[in-house]
């Protein structure tokens, strides 16, 4: 266990970083040029798993639990708004039989 | 400060009235509850500075301006929920779930108004945020306002990472969540890079919780789809806490690198006044022209943000009462017109003024203070925010306001056009007007006209 907690720590932060920072544009681009309202749920939850990893990685590195606490907000917020989410697009599905976001025109100039 | 958990506590105790069967009188509980909370806050902006300053281990802090727009704020929402009393009339079975929504939609925006740290920010936005979403997507088997919801629930979660990951990379510069400690070590050392990106992360999610250009695309299409009376909770309550936060942020946080972003923020500015104003132009729905007008009235409020080094508190709270206000009376007046006529458009209003000349009269003094015509209100909101502007040397910005503030005397005045000067329908039905309407049409009337009269009384608060 000491040996792991040993690799971990010379992982260099810059490298978290990196990784989050790939993780959050995939996430991104996952909102961005998908249409499946699904699909979409799960890049908005990659995005804030991003901010997750980041924090906890940032948090080591300054010994502060803070951000550690802010992690386990982002989980409880994250829960609670993809059940919301999720009961809107059942709202939907029944309305028009498709979770396609394309579908959802009707309000326009 | 404690009227943020006062607030949670009686959301939670309409959501148990419905289980001892006292649904009749939620309504009156919540006002009465507001309204003592109310009274708190009085009793905190009374009280000694040194002693209001240090509550909740600085996750909230009382200051003037927190506890100033707390009671814009939760006198606004006493406001809306008098008009729930007849809106919900026919839903009695849901009423304890909307006025709990409200209430905790009150509860994120005070959170959001007198944050001290990072995280209050986030909680904040996020519980105003997730009850809106259900509010917007509240009247399930109508088409317009699923989609509604689920616009705004695909943009506000969005916008919500971004904004955490402009919070992370704040905290990985500067190790810290709370506001004063952030500010102090952006004021003492060389910034980076990353903090550039953090803060620019963080504008850009409050543009869009704000509805600010390039971000608004998604504003009037949710605050057309929802019903009326949950389009005026998030045309009030909900922009004016979003505006606070992002007010609070820049003020109280940022300012030590406002330089930078001083020159992004004013072309935003001139955009969203801009392209608020033009689009209303053109609308044929008096919803969407509201939802419209409410995206550049976003931009005359983000002027003060530009000009944060003078004195510009007292203008923005200025504002958002003046601006807050106009809207419940005219939505209030809305909300009968639609009920009686089934249409959103200007045409709903034909010949309002022969049938019932003070309503037609009402919304034309709410029409004109938003317009910004004197002695009203409006006036000397719009007076104040610019002054300030020209003070701080942001010319051509003013310049380009106070264009658009005449571009906007037409749109508004569309509705009094129809009221005054139109025919109505022969078989238009006369409005049923409930007691309590009028009541808060009184009441916001009176505001409009004191505040406007008297500006130096409010002026003198912060």
């Amino acid at each position: 266990m000491s040996l792991l907690m040993n690799i971990f720590q010379e992982i260099p932060l810059h490298n978290y970083l990196f990784l989050s920072a790939i993780l959050f544009c995939i996430g991104v681009f996952g909102v961005l040029l998908r249409r499946n309202a699904i699909i979409i749920f799960m890049s908005i939850e990659l995005m804030f798993n991003a901010v997750n990893l980041l924090l906890v990685a940032f948090s080591t590195y300054y010994s502060d639990s803070g951000g550690q606490v802010f992690v386990f907000f982002i989980m409880a917020v994250a829960a609670a708004e993809v059940s919301v989410g999720l009961a809107i697009l059942v709202t939907i599905y029944r309305n028009l039989h498709s979770v396609d976001i394309d579908e959802l025109k009707s309000l326009k100039w | 400060m404690n009227a943020l958990i006062y607030t949670s506590a009686l959301g939670i105790i309409c959501l148990l009235a419905e289980i001892f069967n006292l649904r009749k009188l939620i309504i009156p509980i919540a006002i009465a509850g507001l309204l003592a909370i109310l009274g708190t806050v009085a009793l905190d902006w009374n009280a000694d500075n040194s002693i209001r300053e240090a509550a909740l281990y600085n996750m909230l802090r009382a200051d003037s301006f927190s506890l100033t727009f707390s009671g814009l704020l939760i006198s606004l929402t006493v406001l809306l929920l008098m008009l729930s009393t007849d809106f919900y009339k026919t839903e009695q079975a849901k009423i304890s779930d909307y006025i709990a929504l409200i209430l905790f939609i009150l509860a994120g925006s005070l959170a959001m108004a007198s944050f001290g740290n990072l995280a209050m920010l986030f909680l904040g936005i996020e519980v105003l945020s997730i009850s809106l979403y259900i509010m917007a997507g509240a009247n399930k088997h109508d088409k317009r306002s699923n989609e509604a919801g689920m616009k705004y629930f695909l943009m506000g979660s969005f916008a919500s990472g971004l904004l955490l990951f402009g919070i992370a990379l704040v905290y990985g510069e500067t190790g810290s969540f709370d506001i004063v400690e952030i500010r102090d070590f952006i004021a003492t050392h060389q910034p980076t890079s990353m903090l550039y990106v953090g803060v620019g992360l963080m504008l850009m999610a409050l543009l869009f919780k704000t509805g600010a250009a390039p971000f608004h695309y998604w504003a009037p299409d949710v605050y057309e789809g929802a019903p009326m009376f949950h389009t005026a909770i998030l045309m009030t309550v909900a922009k004016i806490g979003a505006f606070a936060a992002f007010y609070r942020l820049f003020s109280a946080c940022f300012i030590p690198v406002m330089m930078p972003f001083g020159w992004v923020l004013s072309i935003v500015v001139a955009l969203t006044i801009t392209v608020g104003n033009l689009s209303a132009l053109v609308q044929d729905s008096f919803k969407r022209m509201l939802a419209l007008s409410g995206v550049s009235n976003a931009g005359y409020l983000m002027i003060a943000i530009v000009t944060l080094y003078g004195k510009t508190d007292n203008a923005v709270f200025y504002y958002s009462l003046a601006y807050g206000m106009a809207l419940i009376t005219a939505f209030t007046i809305a909300i009968l017109v639609y009920r009686s006529s089934e249409t959103e458009s200007f045409s709903g209003f034909n010949g309002l003024a022969k049938r019932h000349p003070f309503i037609a009269a009402s919304l034309t003094i709410a029409m004109l203070s938003l317009a910004g015509i004197p002695p009203f209100a409006g006036f000397f909101g719009k007076y104040y925010i610019f002054s300030e502007a020209v003070r701080n040397g942001r010319m051509w910005l003013v310049i380009i306001a106070t264009i658009n503030s005449i571009i906007g005397v037409y749109y508004y005045l569309k509705v009094v056009f129809a009221m005054y000067l139109k025919e109505s329908d022969s078989n238009a039905a006369p409005l049923q007007i409930p007691v309590i309407y009028s009541v808060v049409i009184a009441i916001t009337l009176t505001v409009i006209l004191a505040v406007g009269l008297f500006p130096s009384t409010v002026l003198g608060w912060l």
